[in-house]
């Protein structure tokens, strides 16, 4: 019976995770392009995508080691990338926390945007799921995922610079956020806060060492916040 | 030390960092209850963070050098629209891709 609600919790999450592959191959694909025209060699570029799995990251310690950043600067400023991360963490927690350490570390390594969001918005609308449904729902999302991003990545490395620039490849990284973006903005409170992050990350693109995008973030949370305690109150009067 | 032994530096440190950001809190706070002013800021997260992340990317974009480009401004706003509209992934990303395309060859 519970091995039998896992099993499917497993496999509709497996469903619900295909339609990422045509968002994570481009971009694993883009990455190995971009780590070997940066003189990565093959070893090194998949090194960055089974270690870290975090393309934002990697692409911003890339393009930093590309202008000689010092080091602690590069690993730094890929960290703020995925300080993101410690808050989707933090979303999880409370429908997850209750598994296995173990299987919680599998899920803190395998964590990436297109998991999280799709976990979250299931584990929202079906309060009724048990914590080994969630995992294996996670589980379930993540498989069709990883494994590509490992695959493509070799890929990239491998087809490295045949790929003519008339393809634009480099927009494929922007398309691919925009495309999550899009279906995220679900209330007005969330509209409010992508539209100030897009104005405090342009305005703060100045400050260095990619804090832009972090003030950005934590001024657009607090609007977001903010406004969705004003519309309650509204709605309460 | 050597440029492959500081990819090597970097890739480790990248890899343990970004897993400690992972794990923080499914990890040692576990089941507790988070307090309701911090659940209402992390409902955010991903918009706050992302159009933040790829509005620099589609004004400056790297394939151009920084330039600003109608076809890739025009293929961003086309996604964006189709993804909310649709609240599909997919739809958004085939629509952004066609309008991008469609673009370069009008303007190129």
């Amino acid at each position: 019976m519970a091995a039998s609600s896992t099993n499917s919790a497993y496999w509709k999450g497996f469903r619900d995770g295909i339609p990422f592959i045509l968002v994570v191959t481009p971009f694993a694909l883009l990455f190995g392009v971009v780590a070997t025209e940066s003189g990565l060699n093959l070893m090194e570029t998949m090194g960055f995508s089974i270690v870290v799995i975090a393309g934002a990251s990697q692409f911003t310690a890339l393009q930093l080691m590309n202008e000689n950043a010092p080091t602690l600067i590069v690993i730094l400023s890929a960290l703020a990338v995925n300080l993101r991360m410690a808050m989707y963490s933090a979303s999880l927690a409370p429908y997850i926390g209750k598994a296995p350490l173990w299987k919680r570390a599998f899920i803190a390594y395998l964590m990436v945007d297109q998991a999280y969001a799709m976990s979250i918005v299931t584990y929202e609308t079906r309060p009724e799921m048990t914590v080994p449904e969630r995992v294996a729902y996670y589980f379930g999302v993540i498989t069709p995922i990883v494994p590509l991003w490992y695959l493509f990545t070799l890929i990239g490395a491998m087809v490295g610079q045949s790929i003519p620039p008339e393809m634009a490849l480099d927009f494929a990284v922007p398309i691919t956020f925009i495309a999550m973006i899009g279906p995220m903005l679900r209330t007005l409170p969330h509209i409010l806060a992508a539209a100030a992050s897009i104005a405090l990350a342009l305005g703060f693109a100045w400050v260095p060492y990619n804090l832009g995008l972090m003030i950005a973030a934590l001024g657009a949370m607090i609007i977001g916040a903010q406004a969705e305690l004003w519309f309650e109150r509204k709605a309460r009067t | 030390m050597s440029e492959t032994a500081t990819t090597w530096f970097i890739i480790f440190a990248l890899g343990i960092g970004t897993f400690v950001l992972r794990f923080v809190f499914i990890g040692m706070i576990g089941d507790r209850e988070l307090p309701p002013w911090i659940l209402r800021h992390l409902r955010y997260t991903a918009v706050a963070v992302l159009p933040g992340l790829v509005a620099p990317l589609v004004l400056w974009p790297s394939g151009t050098g920084g330039q600003t480009d109608p076809a890739r401004l025009v293929a961003a706003l086309m996604t964006l629209a189709i993804g909310y509209l649709t609240k599909n992934v997919i739809y958004a990303i085939l629509g952004g891709a066609a309008t991008l395309y469609l673009g370069l060859y009008l303007v190129g």
